[in-house]
């Protein structure tokens, strides 16, 4: 109980930590209303823009003032969309989660197939295998694999679409249809390399724990050995990596979604980005972080539900 | 694995460790990390691959056939060289503009090594010293850079460095400065833990114990030791903003649309992905490759600078 109580209250000065950093990423210039107006506008505007920003207060006032409203989710409203930022956000949220949770099953069943299959059977093809993804996992750019998928299956063999998110009608709810494999699968190229190449260490290590060759001495049969032994271990480090990885695939959104055109926050984030909405970018900076926040304390609080070390401690 | 071969194979290997052993002077462990690297022939050619990307960066003036810059709108939108209408002037085929895709590549490298060098180089020299004193001090000092180290690195990375990029506006110092600022926490955290480990060491407590002071025992004891782990750490790190950085550029967020870049190139490409698809294929398999070069030397090094490793290495 101790322990989760620490690891909450750890997340909740994160949570204000990430406010004061946000807000003073936007103050890092000076003056954040430069940022914001176009080129050609004249002082008198910009003064004016200044005046009914509030950014002419002292920072201290406009940071206590940034706080109160951060706590009840305004976050300024969009320049270009002329709504409230947060809301904003809230509506692209469920595309990214449905893309990142697409994203993950595929690089979890990608990922530790390959993993175990190469540890399990160390120094044969297999091994060299689950290496070798994991090293292309690493080096080959999300956004630019994005852009070969498009390249050789919407432009020369024509299997699925090159951007957008299509749905089909199943019992009243619009999920996507083939079109998120492509921004699914580039997403997820990372994340099977980095979960292939730690299933395959977890698996070797375990493989020679003093338990496993017990069990092989008493003539176990392998299957059994496997499924009772070995994997259930193995699987305990894999949570936490998992929760990293989810994370990653949150943020790498910004990439995909732009390429495939994704409704999502990424692809909000890139077009916030260009058009100087910076409401809009800190609303989605502060949510991101926060989803990433509540997903370590979700992986802490699982850890200990599955390690009893941790939970007694 | 035949016995033969395995009795061949442990008698190299004891070799080796004998040699480390019996001479510990710098040219005999350099020759020795030569004949470890002569055997492992993934880190030889992700190291040489690595040196001609370095080359080709500084000597871009020389090994270009032609101006990266300098437009040909008759020579605009050609394919690579061994396509139907591809023509041999141009290897790479040319973008829109007419200008040379790999004369673009060879100049682009310079960007993805300095922001790299740079960047690496920078939270390197900062992360040392912030561990060093996180990791000596102790107590409160301790407690707050750590706190504050794992609060950044908890949060969404890319998130952050686009959001800095976009405030700080486009320019090739900006990126360096953001890639070596907000890479500080990792460096930090590795030379704190490994300053922590080696503190418990006898020849350490020796040391202490004789009264030596904590800048000798800084550099005589812990930097040598330091040196393994930090500097493969640099190479995935330096690997990781040659990524960053194109993707930044790819956002349009990295150095100016002036200048030839990875990133810029495939940003420029993706908008004629589906008429003129080789202006974005170059670009990213020259990041591709120098990103996997660096990785397979990586790798090599971490397994030859630990000796704990080394041993257990088939």
């Amino acid at each position: 109980m101790r322990y989760l109580l620490s690891k909450l209250v750890y997340s909740a000065v994160l949570l204000l930590g990430v406010l004061f950093l946000v807000f003073l990423l936007l103050h890092i210039t000076g003056d954040p209303v430069s940022l914001m107006v176009s080129r050609h506008a004249t002082p008198a505007e910009i003064e004016a823009l200044r005046e009914e920003l509030g950014f002419n207060r002292p920072l201290l006032v406009q940071f206590g003032d940034f706080l109160t409203s951060a706590f009840q989710g305004d976050f300024g409203n969009s320049f270009r969309y002329r709504q409230p930022a947060m809301d904003l956000v809230l509506q692209r949220i469920p595309a990214t989660i449905e893309l990142a949770s697409v994203a993950l099953l595929m690089a979890i069943m990608m990922g530790v197939t390959i993993g175990i299959l190469g540890g399990s059977n160390p120094n044969t093809f297999l091994d060299s295998l689950a290496r070798g993804i994991g090293l292309l996992g690493q080096t080959i750019p999300t956004f630019w694999l994005g852009l070969i998928l498009i390249i050789i299956f919407s432009l020369h063999l024509g299997w699925f679409p090159s951007f957008g998110r299509e749905t089909f009608n199943f019992f009243g709810l619009a999920l996507p249809n083939k079109s998120i494999i492509l921004p699914a699968f580039a997403l997820s190229l990372f994340t099977t390399g980095q979960l292939a190449r730690f299933t395959r260490s977890a698996v070797m290590e375990v493989m020679n724990e003093d338990y496993v060759t017990t069990a092989r001495s008493k003539g176990l049969k392998k299957k059994r050995i496997y499924s009772k032994y070995i994997l259930k271990n193995s699987a305990i480090p894999l949570i936490s990596i998992i929760g990293v990885q989810f994370s990653y695939l949150l943020s790498g959104s910004i990439y995909i979604e732009t390429i495939f055109s994704w409704p999502g926050l990424g692809n909000l984030l890139a077009e916030a980005v260009s058009t100087r909405d910076f409401f809009l970018v800190q609303a989605t900076a502060f949510f991101t972080s926060l989803v990433v926040i509540g997903l370590q304390f979700l992986t802490d609080l699982i850890y200990a539900l599955v390690d009893p070390r941790i939970r007694y401690r | 694995m035949k016995d033969k071969d395995k009795d061949k194979l442990n008698n190299e290997l004891t070799g080796l460790l004998v040699d480390e052993k019996e001479d510990r002077s710098i040219r005999a462990r350099l020759w020795y990390l030569w004949r470890l690297l002569w055997r492992d022939k993934a880190g030889l050619i992700g190291l040489l691959v690595f040196l001609t990307i370095i080359f080709c960066a500084i000597s871009a003036t020389i090994l270009a056939p032609h101006d990266p810059l300098k437009q040909d709108l008759y020579a605009s939108r050609q394919p690579p060289a061994w396509t139907e209408e591809g023509s041999s002037e141009h290897i790479l085929g040319t973008d829109n503009l007419g200008r040379d895709i790999f004369s673009r590549i060879i100049y682009g490298s310079r960007v993805s090594i300095m922001v790299g060098f740079l960047g690496v180089s920078m939270a390197f020299t900062l992360g040392i010293m912030i561990g060093l004193i996180a990791g000596f001090k102790g107590g409160r000092t301790d407690n707050v850079i750590m706190t504050l180290t794992n609060m950044v690195l908890a949060l969404p990375y890319l998130v952050f460095v686009v959001f800095i990029a976009a405030v700080l506006g486009r320019s090739l110092l900006n990126v360096v400065l953001i890639f070596g600022l907000t890479d500080i926490p990792i460096f930090v955290r590795v030379t704190r833990g490994e300053v922590l480990r080696l503190r418990e060491e006898g020849y350490i407590e020796a040391a202490i114990s004789i009264g030596q002071k904590t800048p000798a025992i800084i550099f005589k004891h812990i930097m040598p030791n330091l040196l393994g782990p930090l500097v493969t750490l640099a190479t995935f790190e330096m690997s990781a903003m040659i990524f960053y950085e194109a993707g930044l550029g790819f956002l349009g967020l990295s150095v100016p649309p002036t200048v030839p870049s990875w990133g810029n190139m495939l940003a420029e490409g993706r908008q004629y992905l589906t008429v003129y698809p080789w202006m974005s294929i170059y670009p990213g398999l020259a990041i591709v490759i120098t990103g996997f070069s660096m990785n397979l030397f990586g790798d090599w090094l971490r397994d030859a600078l630990d000796p704990r490793l080394r041993r257990m290495k088939k």
